[in-house]
């Protein structure tokens, strides 16, 4: 940028001012919820900023809803979906990579199909066959739908294809089998794909809500979004404090992960929207 | 021996001549059994549902003691004589138009402020992008909170220039409006990401360029620099478009389709009536608008693709 793109100091110090003024109108909602959940319930609805803090929204929450089980179920789940997700996806992707095999072009096609048309849409035949398979309630109902994912696929695909032909060949001079090459030549080549393609899912998957409330009716299967759900949808008289808390106790781990590794995250959902 | 038959095939077309008919067995085989578990999956819960649905909503909900029927097209008839289902689609339609210029133009904004020199880019850019990895569930409450009549911050500051409180979410006319901020604030940031790695991947001698040339910023960004963002904006517009059909977690947690339908989505309106109701027929029907409209999305995007962009 040379001094003779800008013709005015003035029209930069605006623009300056117009971008700080969108971004603190973009981060007030969640400063003021977070100030409120540091707060006694009576501050909720009258700012002051000599307001006591206080941790006890945090506890009142935590005791008033098994939050520690949705935590685990929510672990479980999103560990259960990349899990699935991360071995169905390499080895989908490897053999759209490195395969000609018969009616390859027409399955990618079919694959490609997802992109648009996402389980998040096929509500009410999946609840049909999860009822059929007798799943109805469980972690896995939560998890099948979205563990062949066409997005994983398609961009794993891309990466293996970048994978230089020498290095495979090397792998199948030493005597590797097509697992082994795949496990030996590939996956290690496309870790940051990996990682980003895993910071994406969890953080989907540990927001996802409409597909477990449907399939999910018990404390002991219950992610946190719909625990949250249930516990401010209760009409045990609506205590302001306590809903933002719980809200932030829900969002904790994710949101403290992104402000840690902020970099990670921007560059890992940048990465995942080239392709 | 095994392994030299894969291998040769799968070292393309350089090692063609060589290819076997047994090698070529063998690449087809290894093509497909790789692929299997995840196209099971996929058939399962993507293929046979999207086909079922088609399917079932040709049938009469199966009850207690009267099992599913062949109606025709009786679902389809009940549907255009449902007030609520229009109503849903006209909502839809309202809540495309306030979310999507809106969100990409605020999403392009941000990018290309993001993208300068600007002081605090750092801090900018948290805070628009923070929002995004909030759950949708935890949004909505966050602003449920300020919505709220009378105590919400919203009538907190309007009272602060005498303004009577105001029921925001409960009004038949504000409502929608509601949920179409939220839904703003809430994607910008993340559609702002896609055009950030795009402005990175313009080669900064252009600027330069330009700047020789004399050209104002606005000329260079309405001349080069928008053109050239033309694949992501298509990219963001799809998104857009999708989520605006895909995502009613708001409306489950902040109007539950209220007051008086006036939030309704589509896909909240086969959630109640699959769900609440129960009439599955009814649902699968509903179900086939909403993916036609999504097979819609993805016909216009494929002949919207531009040309250059193929997949390798």
């Amino acid at each position: 940028m040379s001094a003779l793109a800008r013709p005015s100091i003035i029209g930069d110090a605006l623009e300056t001012a117009g971008a700080w003024l969108l971004a603190l109108v973009w981060a007030l909602p969640i400063l003021y919820a977070f100030w409120t959940a540091f707060h006694p319930g009576e501050f909720a609805t009258r700012f002051s900023l000599l307001a006591p803090w206080t941790l006890e929204n945090f506890a009142n929450a935590w005791n008033a809803a098994p939050f520690a089980r949705y935590f685990l179920n929510t672990v479980v789940l999103v560990t259960m979906i990349l899990a699935g997700q991360l071995v169905l996806c390499t080895l989908a992707a490897y053999a759209f990579a490195r395969f000609t095999f018969v009616g390859h072009n027409v399955a990618f096609a079919l694959v490609l199909v997802q992109l648009m048309i996402m389980p998040d849409v096929l509500i009410v035949e999946n609840y049909r066959t999860m009822r059929l398979l007798g799943v109805l309630d469980t972690t896995l109902a939560m998890a099948l739908p979205y563990m062949a994912s066409a997005f994983g696929i398609f961009l794993l695909r891309q990466t293996f294809k970048t994978v230089p032909r020498e290095l495979d060949e090397a792998a199948r001079v030493e005597g590797c089998g097509p697992l082994q090459t795949l496990w030996k030549v590939y996956v290690p080549l496309a870790k940051p794909v990996y990682i980003a393609f895993g910071l994406v899912s969890v953080s989907y998957h540990w927001n996802n809500f409409l597909w477990p409330l449907i399939v999910t009716n018990s404390v002991s299967t219950r992610p946190l979004t719909v625990g949250l759900a249930v516990f401010s949808g209760s009409d045990q008289g609506i205590d302001w404090s306590i809903i933002t808390a719980a809200t932030f106790l829900s969002v904790a781990p994710l949101l403290v992960a992104f402000l840690l590794f902020q970099r990670q995250f921007v560059q890992s959902f940048m990465q995942a929207g080239i392709k | 021996m095994r392994s030299k038959g894969w291998g040769v095939l799968i070292a393309g077309p350089r090692a063609g001549a060589r290819v076997t008919r047994s090698a070529r067995n063998m690449a087809h085989l290894y093509g497909w059994l790789l692929l299997l578990p995840a196209a099971a999956l996929l058939a399962l819960f993507t293929h046979y549902p999207a086909l079922g649905t088609i399917y079932h909503s040709f049938y009469s909900t199966p009850r207690a003691n009267r099992p599913s029927v062949y109606v025709g097209l009786d679902n389809y008839q009940s549907m255009v004589e449902d007030p609520v289902f229009w109503q849903a689609v006209t909502n839809n339609l309202i809540f495309c138009i306030g979310t999507i210029p809106a969100s990409i133009a605020l999403a392009l904004l941000m990018a290309v402020w993001v993208n300068g020199k600007i002081r605090g880019r750092g801090l900018l850019r948290t805070a628009f992008f923070t929002p995004t990895i909030l759950p949708m569930i935890a949004v909505a409450n966050i602003w449920m909170f300020f919505y709220t009549p009378d105590y919400g911050l919203i009538d907190q500051i309007r009272g602060l220039f005498g303004l009577p409180g105001f029921n925001w979410l409960g009004t038949r006319n504000t409502a929608l409006w509601c949920l179409i901020v939220v839904t703003v604030w809430k994607e910008a940031g993340f559609f702002m990401i896609f055009y950030l790695a795009a402005l990175q991947q313009i080669p900064p001698d252009l600027s330069e360029a330009a700047a020789i040339e004399g050209s104002s910023r606005w000329y260079f960004f309405r001349r080069v620099t928008f053109p050239l963002l033309m694949p992501t904006t298509l990219f963001v517009l799809v998104n857009a478009v999708i989520n605006s059909f895909r995502m009613v977690d708001h409306v489950v947690v902040m109007t539950r389709g209220g007051p008086d339908n006036a939030t309704s989505l589509l896909l909240f309106h086969i959630y109640e009536v699959g769900f609440k109701f129960w009439d599955v027929g009814y649902a699968a029907a509903l179900t086939v608008v909403l993916l036609a409209v999504l097979a819609l999305v993805a016909l216009g995007q494929f002949f919207a693709l531009d040309r250059r962009i193929h997949y390798r």
